[in-house]
């Protein structure tokens, strides 16, 4: 309820003031992939649900829009659909390794541990590596997959 | 509780009065989703996912139902606390504020309710129409 009128008192100092740290990235990047998982995540699933509830041909309509249209003539529409499905699941692929390590570390930082500038500053960097790595490998497993199944 | 100097109002459970409520709950289903999303997330990458009737089988298993319908209720509580922080602290002004809850609200709400009739829709759909059946 802050309100509009200019007060007196000092002002916190605010982002652009404090020199950039892993654990400033590895926060905001926490409520970022959380938003996109609660959003894009959540429809993604819940159309997907939906689609199996519906039946084959529903569900058939749903792999031809996110993941590859079988058809012969595949639409423009389709083609743009096949290659963004795949990177929005890349996305939330990795979404959702940044905000469980990252949850993680919370965990962590809720127990009362991992204050110590230098080792709060490791364990943010291990939230990144570790998301893209897992990110990574995940995608290479079902590029295998898909090429030798 | 006190009403009267900011230290008193503080001393309550904060200006909402239910902010470690929110906290507490917000670190319980974060426990929950550890469980059932790590739990999906595995599943996704071994089914079948081009099969329909594969996936509908899974689907329709009574104990992946139910692990299902409880992955709804703690993602989407979770992420309704989640989005609800996000809006309190960039969305300004009461009415739009209260616009963007309601609208919140609505979708956490309505979506959940969406994914759990979808689930027990798979759950009880009659055999027969499954293509190659049970």
């Amino acid at each position: 309820m802050a309100g509009k009128q200019p007060s007196a008192r000092p002002l916190s100092p605010h982002l652009q003031v404090y020199k950039w740290a892993p654990s400033m990235a590895v926060s905001i990047f926490h409520r970022i992939t959380g938003d996109g998982l609660a959003i894009v995540g959540a429809l993604m699933f819940l159309w997907w649900l939906g689609a199996i509830a519906a039946g084959p041909d529903a569900y058939a309509a749903f792999l031809a829009c996110v993941w590859h249209d079988p058809s012969p003539e595949v639409s423009v529409v389709h083609q743009v659909t096949n290659i963004l499905g795949k990177v929005v699941l890349v996305g939330l692929t990795w979404a959702f390794f940044q905000h469980l390590f990252s949850g993680l570390r919370h965990f962590v930082l809720d127990a009362g541990a991992g204050y110590e500038l230098k080792i709060n500053k490791l364990w943010s960097i291990l939230v990144f590596a570790g998301a893209i790595f897992a990110t990574a490998a995940v995608w290479l497993y079902i590029a295998k997959e898909a090429l030798h199944g | 509780m006190g009403n009267g100097t900011r230290l008193g109002r503080v001393r309550g459970l904060g200006s909402s009065h239910h902010g470690s409520q929110h906290w507490l709950q917000q670190r319980l289903t974060a426990l929950g989703n550890i469980l059932l999303v790590t739990w999906f997330f595995v599943s996704l990458i071994r089914l079948p996912l081009g099969d329909h009737g594969a996936v509908q089988r899974w689907a329709s298993n009574p104990t992946v139902a139910l692990a299902l319908i409880l992955l709804v209720i703690s993602v989407f509580w979770h992420f309704r606390l989640g989005l609800q922080v996000m809006i309190e602290d960039y969305v300004h002004g009461e009415a739009t504020r209260l616009l963007a809850l309601v609208i919140l609200n609505f979708y956490a709400i309505g979506g959940a309710a969406f994914g759990i009739f979808a689930i027990v829709r798979i759950a009880l759909a009659p055999a027969g129409l499954a293509p190659g059946g049970m």
